[in-house]
């Protein structure tokens, strides 16, 4: 019963946003939770698997960067079409990727997949033709659930059906991720972040429920990317550029990678904090580099941890 | 009798140190079998080579008739083949409930099951509270793996193998770092768990003779990396040659 008060009271809060807040600050609720499905999924790796991946900005660019083909060059404009496609893609640029990382732990996992996260970011700021460049690509007004609402003004759009939208990706996407992390395949992944070693023992395959949990995860990012995409109304290089995977290794530690919301936590705060610091003054990666370096001193369970101690 | 475990020749080098030298050994259905030696002997490298972990320099290792020479852990496990750690090893932020259930999961084939429900799953529910109740852990079974006291952290690794229920499993040190008091109180679980599990021989690498003399039906006696002597506990004990070389004297004269 209360496992469950608090989820709900915030989805209801998440509902009723659009009625009650100014305009600007519902617009900011559309970052928050595509960043909250990112992570969701980035947390599988980390939070539950042990793996910290410092390069998921690759995949956050893959699924926002296949929004904007998909709409820009070929005029699909279905957001379920885009959503699929991101889905897709992101699994079969992480299968690869994956089954390279999973063999690495520790700092080495960190640095190879930063490695293959600037690959990419070179190979979208580089191949003008393709991907624009450093001016990217815009993303075009998607379709929801097939009807066309371009004729609405876009903050009317973006603050109502397509608010909506994200909440019913990011409510799925939770429920997903809740059975995940406890089912069997859950279970396995917990037992390889404590001792790989007592893992094998038991004859649970270390590098193939790593690679699982990674291509999951990966899956997650495109499907956060793309989600990105319509409220900028364009898709650039900056997006899987490697200080926004630090971004999102930020925004799980200061919600908390050992709680299954802490990540979405993380993400709503980090949007909002942000915002408000960077109203006030222009160095706002100083103030947050401080924080940073607060939490992992002295919440190192993050806002979650102070919230709601688990166990 | 049928061998259960076979070893040929087992050869291991760390670079230029031999620390294994031909070991040939055979384990039979029934059988509790030690593995004594001094340190540097070569047990803890000899259970690494029969379950896995490493592969032999040279020689081979057979489990029930197939050649399982370097196959690695996870393949032995899922073969039947269990073990348990000298120094313990368990999961530090799982429950005891969780750690046998991961065994038992394991065991199914079910952990790529990713949107089954764990709390639903009756079969492997049932394997890991029969598995707690046989190693008196049934009470402890909410309480996280760190958070128990060092001698129910062995009790834990050791029934997370049972809960594979392996045909053959290996104890590298079941008792290490136990009190003399609960040694024994280790071992009879142990005994029971076999049975009740049907665990068909259990290997072990000890060094408290009393409970290789008291427990054993052979005894593999290591000696620089070679098989010094391999025989039933009376003929160990009349045997001069590893009395001097493994038990000592006084250990001897208990």
């Amino acid at each position: 019963m209360k496992r469950w008060l608090g989820p709900a009271l915030a989805l209801v809060a998440i509902l009723i946003v659009p009625l009650v807040a100014p305009p600007y600050q519902t617009l900011l609720m559309l970052p928050f939770m595509a960043y909250a499905v990112i992570l969701l999924g980035l947390n599988l790796l980390f939070g539950y698997t042990g793996l910290l991946s410092f390069g998921h900005a690759l995949f956050v660019g893959v699924g926002a960067y296949t929004g904007a083909f998909l709409t820009h060059r070929f005029g699909v404009r279905s957001l379920e079409a885009i959503l699929l496609a991101a889905a897709l893609l992101g699994a079969l640029v992480a299968a690869p990727v994956g089954a390279l990382c999973v063999r690495y732990v520790k700092i080495y996992f960190g640095m190879l997949t930063l490695a293959f996260g600037m690959v990419f970011y070179t190979f979208v700021l580089k191949f003008y033709a393709l991907t624009g460049g450093d001016e990217g690509i815009p993303f075009a007004r998607p379709l929801l659930l097939g009807r066309d609402l371009s004729a609405i003004p876009k903050t009317d759009y973006l603050n109502g059906p397509y608010y909506y939208y994200c909440v019913a990706v990011l409510v799925l996407a939770t429920a997903c991720m809740w059975r995940i992390v406890r089912s069997p395949f859950g279970l396995c992944l917990r037992t390889i972040r404590d001792n790989p070693l007592k893992a094998e023992a038991l004859g649970i395959s270390v590098p193939r429920y790593r690679w699982c949990a990674f291509v999951i995860s990966a899956v997650y990012a495109a499907l956060g990317g793309a989600l990105l995409g319509p409220p900028t109304g364009n898709v650039d290089p900056t997006l899987a550029y490697w200080t926004h995977s630090g971004n999102l290794v930020f925004m799980t530690l200061l919600g908390g990678f050992t709680h299954f919301y802490g990540p979405v936590l993380g993400a709503f705060v980090f949007i909002y904090l942000q915002d408000f610091v960077m109203s006030l003054v222009p160095y706002w990666r100083l103030i947050f580099g401080g924080l940073l370096a607060l939490i992992v001193i002295f919440a190192p369970t993050g806002l979650m941890g102070l919230i709601a101690p688990s166990r | 009798m049928t061998a259960l475990l076979e070893a040929h020749g087992l050869t291991k080098f760390y670079g230029p140190f031999r620390a294994l030298d031909g070991v040939s050994l055979s384990i039979g259905s029934g059988e509790f079998v030690s593995i004594i030696g001094p340190n540097g002997a070569g047990k803890s490298t000899l259970i690494n080579l029969l379950t896995g972990v490493s592969a032999p320099t040279a020689g081979s290792v057979r489990f029930m008739g197939r050649d399982v020479t370097g196959v690695g852990s996870v393949a032995l496990a899922r073969l039947g083949m269990a073990r348990s750690f000298q120094l313990v090893q368990i999961f530090p932020d799982l429950t005891v409930l969780e750690t046998l259930q991961a065994a038992a999961v394991s065991r199914l084939g079910r952990g790529l099951k990713l949107l089954a429900s764990l709390a639903r799953d009756r079969e492997v529910q049932e394997i890991a509270l029969e598995v707690a109740e046989l190693f008196g852990l049934a009470d402890k079974r909410g309480a996280l793996a760190r958070h128990l006291p060092q001698g129910d952290k062995k009790l834990l690794d050791v029934a997370s193998a049972f809960a594979l229920r392996p045909k053959i499993i290996l104890l590298d040190e079941p008792t290490s770092g136990v009190s003399t008091a609960d040694k024994t109180a280790i071992m009879e679980i142990l005994v029971a768990a076999s049975r009740r599990v049907g665990i068909e021989a259990v290997i072990q690498v000890e060094h408290d003779m009393d409970i290789v003399f008291g427990y054993s039906d052979r005894i593999i006696a290591l000696h620089q990396g070679r098989v010094l002597a391999d025989a039933s506990p009376r003929e160990i004990e009349a045997n001069a040659e590893v009395i001097d070389a493994v038990i000592g004297r006084r250990a001897a004269g208990r």
